[in-house]
């Protein structure tokens, strides 16, 4: 029953209730092999750098890939390999940018989750967080001046990410320029290792958006039907002209905060408490609960996906690997400009 | 009809405007009020919707423009001062200047940085910061001198697909002027003599290249005869040109108002002692304002850059040796 569903294009513009579902859950299964996949290649010593996995945050990054069409803009963090997936990425490019081929998007000139096709609208996020809004505010303001309607851009960030002077400027940018952006922000409370009250003193994260007069919206990242409402109505308010939204999902994060760390200082009490949940899981049993899938479509889902996962590795594993002596060093694109060259 | 340094900037955004649709300018109280300096003035009534006030957020500013260039558009930032631009630094070097390398996809804005000392202007509102653009791959960092520069620099700025810093000295925006607009310029990335001479050469850009043509004049009567080489573009930096007139004079002295650490000066000094060591019939030396903040007193300020008596003097010590 997944099957016949997954096998059509859903993206975007999912009519039934249960199709989203099982769309979104799959992009979540996807999501979650696919980081575990990489985080076994660092292990293993196979990937240059580190491994930055989602988590536990899959629901919420899912929701908003799915909300956003082919044509609009994304700007995902580190932990969206959902969202990704989601919003079109092939797996191909999420292994090729973590292995380094040549062939893959960034072609070994940048890595891990630092990939994207900015002409496609999906933007390669730099690491130095809260500086993407403002480049998706200046898309959607771009676009307006050419007079391309009815897009939106959404930008995801952490709860660490909201402390930066780019958050407030860029959140402030959209608001005067009533930009149909979606800021969505996961607080999986933890800024790497520091908690939540050492990163912002206000009672909510969303009373940042009431500060701009900015619309927002709270959620709870560990469900994924409320993640797909809420998401997708935030998306349908700025697409409909009401300005800048912003949603801010409680969740946790399942991992470290990159493989290197064993995230021994997140507190027992909130692995126990409902952000805790392991948002696939209880997307699991709603399938269930639902009669919308069955044990045996799971596993034939997840047999499907290991397939398509080892597959991408096997063929990125064969392919050429950047070659500093045909590479041509030049940092801009105006070759005359080029210092050292005629 | 004579048109100053200030009003060649913005003849030229007027002409970016007209001529290519692309084009828009964002920045501080540039719209009806016409920007800080006027370099906009008028402009916001002549071109509706496309000269654009921004909220005092630089990184916000940059970052704007970097999504606009990725969507074909060619932004044109004014910073108000470039000493505020470092609030805009990481969007500049982090996110502009590496999303061609990292994408190929070019990042046609042009910062404009209203940079250098003027008079009483103090630490936060004189500072010049070429340097530490042109530190980092991925920019074009120019640095006009002359009237004709800013206008057809600036045109070729807006023009090139890169991310340029566009250097305007705020000191020449009312103490320049030229008869009319160039029809015709040497290209970006080519450095100009702006003083024949036989004796040594002096290396300068922006205004020092005015503070370097009146030493020059002070030490005729003496007897020397002095090249003056004006860079325009500090990245890519014109080392041909620079190498060329040292090989005539033998004699190097290059002057930045910039502070000394590293540094153009510096660049352009490693460049000739490793590349021209043997043009050199003595060592090059440098002048660059002292390793403080700008002062705020003129009888500070004035000994705090160089001057052209100072050019002078640290000419007539070369000169001896
Ligand atoms: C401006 C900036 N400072 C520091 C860092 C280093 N850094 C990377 S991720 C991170 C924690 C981010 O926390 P949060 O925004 O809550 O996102 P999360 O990792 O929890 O998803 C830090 C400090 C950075 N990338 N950017
Ligand atoms: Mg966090």
């Amino acid at each position: 029953m997944l099957q016949t569903v997954l096998d059509a294009d859903f993206v975007g513009d999912a009519t039934s209730f249960r199709d989203t579902h099982l769309t979104a859950y799959r992009f979540m299964l996807l999501a979650r092999m696919l980081d575990d996949k990489c985080a076994g290649l660092y292990r293993a010593g196979k990937i240059h750098g580190g491994v930055f996995i989602g988590r536990g945050q899959e629901a919420l990054s899912v929701a908003i890939g799915l909300a956003l069409k082919k044509t609009d803009v994304f700007a995902p963090l580190i932990r969206d390999t959902a969202g990704r997936l989601a919003f079109g990425e092939p797996v191909v490019d999420a292994v090729r940018t973590y292995l380094g081929s040549v062939l893959g998007p960034m072609r070994g000139r940048d890595g891990n989750v630092h990939r994207g096709r900015p002409k496609e609208g999906y933007l390669p996020m730099v690491s130095h967080l809260g500086a993407m809004i403002s480049v998706v505010n200046g898309m959607l303001f771009a676009r307006r001046m050419k007079g391309v309607t009815g897009t939106v851009g959404a930008a995801c960030i952490g709860d660490g990410g909201t402390a930066t002077g780019s958050f407030h400027e860029a959140l402030n940018q959209a608001a005067i320029e009533k930009l149909p952006l979606v800021l969505i922000v996961a607080n999986n409370h933890y800024a790497y290792s520091t908690p939540n009250d050492r990163e912002f003193a206000c009672r909510n994260l969303t009373d940042k958006a009431a500060g701009y007069g900015v619309e927002s919206h709270s959620v709870d990242g560990t469900d994924l039907s409320a993640c797909l409402k809420i998401v997708g109505d935030a998306v349908a308010r700025a697409r409909a002209g009401r300005g800048p939204q912003m949603v801010v999902a409680t969740l946790l994060r399942l991992c470290g905060h990159g493989e290197h760390d064993d995230a021994s200082y997140i507190d027992p009490k909130l692995k126990a408490s409902p952000a805790g949940r392991d948002c696939l899981k209880v997307a699991e049993e709603h399938l269930l609960r639902q009669k919308w899938a069955d044990a045996a479509a799971f596993a034939a889902l997840r047999g499907e996906i290991v397939r398509e996962i080892e597959e991408a590795v096997a063929q990125v594993q064969r392919e050429p690997a950047p070659d500093p002596f045909t590479e041509d060093w030049r940092a801009i694109s105006t070759g005359h400009l080029n210092e050292g060259h005629e | 009809m004579s048109i100053t340094y200030l009003e060649a900037i913005r003849e030229a955004q007027a002409h970016a405007l007209r001529d290519d649709p692309r084009v828009f300018i964002y920045g501080q109280d540039i719209g009806a009020f016409g920007g800080a300096f006027k370099a906009t003035k008028n402009l916001a009534k002549e071109f509706p919707g496309r000269v654009i006030d921004a909220p005092i957020s630089e990184d916000a500013m940059v970052g704007l423009a970097v999504g606009a260039a990725i969507e074909g558009m060619r932004p044109i930032i004014e910073m108000q001062f470039a000493d505020f631009s470092t609030v805009g630094f990481n969007q500049i070097v982090n996110q502009a200047a590496t999303l061609f390398w990292r994408t190929q996809v070019p990042c046609p804005i042009t910062v404009r940085l209203p940079f250098g000392g003027t008079s009483g202007s103090g630490p936060f509102h004189s500072q010049s910061l070429e340097t530490i653009y042109a530190h980092y791959p991925g920019l074009v960092v120019l640095t006009p001198a002359t009237v004709e520069d800013a206008y057809s620099m600036l045109l070729e700025a807006v023009a090139i697909d890169d991310p340029v810093i566009f250097c305007e000295h705020k000191y020449l925006y009312y103490h320049l002027k030229a008869e009319k607009l160039p029809s015709e310029a040497l290209p970006v990335g080519k450095a100009r003599i702006a003083r024949e001479g036989r004796d040594m050469t002096i290396v300068a850009y922006s205004a020092m290249v005015h503070e370097a043509l009146e030493a020059a004049a002070e030490l005729v009567p003496e007897g020397w005869e002095i090249e003056v080489v004006d860079l325009r573009s500090v990245k890519p930096l014109d080392t041909d040109t620079v190498m060329a007139s040292v090989a005539r004079t033998g004699r190097l002295l290059c002057v930045g108002e910039a502070w000394p650490w590293g540094g153009v000066t510096a660049e352009v000094i490693a460049r000739v002692a490793s590349e021209g060591f043997g043009l050199l019939d003595v060592p090059p030396q440098r002048l660059n304002a002292k390793d403080t903040p700008v002062p705020y007193h003129p009888n500070l300020w004035t000994a705090h850059r160089p001057t052209a008596h100072a050019v002078a003097a640290a000419a007539r010590k070369l000169l001896r040796l």
